[in-house]
């Protein structure tokens, strides 16, 4: 196998790694932010459309480390700098 | 459906994609159908309510006077919005799938952003860079840029994943599969286009408030 083809298989390796792990951190903090928005809106109803804003908001802020992970697999996978 | 922008035609030294040629031809139709809308009485007052609606809701959720902004959060949810969706229809790709535009848009809401709050403070705004030492000077940058990067990543992210991950279903699985990915991305598009807006409002809004934070600050750590 050439050069090329080590490069090839280890980009496709490391997109799925990338992927995988940096899916991990991004869910969990969304579990945790909507598992405590719910308990803040079951205890308070009156606050609910306060707390669903901002429940936007922060899971957009969370939702982007796991893009940055999507952006640079798919950086891998079409656009890889070292291959031709 | 094409996931990834492609090349029209060549232009002189610009290269035309079909990303550049949907957000224009999307911007010259909301203009042509809001101007037609605002000839028509009926449709006009109703345009103006939901402006003034939309007003209050926003200026009500800010501590600080934010009125200058909304103009723009509401273009920006009503073109985002309607750039998403478009993808949705057969045929066409939403525009927001090319970090091009997702990029412009970001710098046009870090701009705004900025230009209101020096109109609001003046240049005793930019103070805020150096503090609470000059040292940070660099991390405050990052953190501006970093912010509008993440901005426009987390807008381009989410709707090429969308175009992708429909576009690899139905290459797999054949006709009418990604239809529940579609509803999927349906959703994610008004959500996108609502955190952009909103993002654009916090962003500007918190750095006014902590410029305003700081002295408060000081005056609790004297006493």
């Amino acid at each position: 196998m050439t050069a090329q083809d080590w490069i090839a298989i280890a980009s496709i390796i490391t997109a799925g790694l990338t992927m995988a792990i940096g899916s991990i951190g991004p869910a969990l903090a969304e579990g945790r932010a909507v598992s405590s928005a719910l308990e803040a809106m079951s205890r308070q109803p009156d606050s609910s459309n306060n707390i669903t804003r901002t429940l936007f908001v922060g899971l957009a802020m969370v939702e982007s480390t796991a893009i940055y992970c999507l952006v640079i697999a798919l950086i891998l996978l079409f656009a890889n700098p070292l291959l031709p | 459906m094409q996931p990834f922008p492609k090349e029209l035609f060549h232009l002189g030294p610009f290269v035309v994609t079909d990303t550049m040629l949907g957000a224009m031809l999307l911007s010259i139709c909301l203009l042509g159908v809001l101007r037609f809308a605002m000839l028509n009485r009926s449709a006009r007052e109703s345009l103006e309510l939901t402006y003034e609606v939309l007003e209050r809701s926003i200026v009500e959720t800010t501590n600080t006077d934010v009125r200058a902004l909304v103009p723009l959060v509401l273009t920006l949810w009503l073109f985002i919005g309607a750039a998403n969706l478009v993808g949705l229809l057969p045929g066409l790709a939403s525009p927001t799938r090319d970090l091009s535009l997702a990029a412009a848009l970001a710098v046009i809401s870090f701009g705004a952003g900025h230009v209101y709050a020096l109109r609001q403070r003046g240049l005793g705004y930019l103070k805020r860079y150096i503090e609470p030492s000059p040292f940070l000077l660099p991390f405050n940058v990052i953190g501006e840029v970093s912010r509008t990067l993440a901005l426009a990543l987390r807008l381009f992210g989410n709707m090429l994943s969308g175009a992708l991950v429909s576009a690899i279903f139905l290459y797999l699985a054949g006709l009418l599969i990604p239809v529940p990915l579609m509803l999927l991305s349906a959703l994610t598009a008004v959500v996108q286009a609502y955190i952009f807006g909103v993002l654009t409002l916090v962003f500007a809004a918190s750095s006014l408030e902590s410029a305003e934070r700081q002295p408060i600050l000081s005056k609790g750590e004297t006493s």
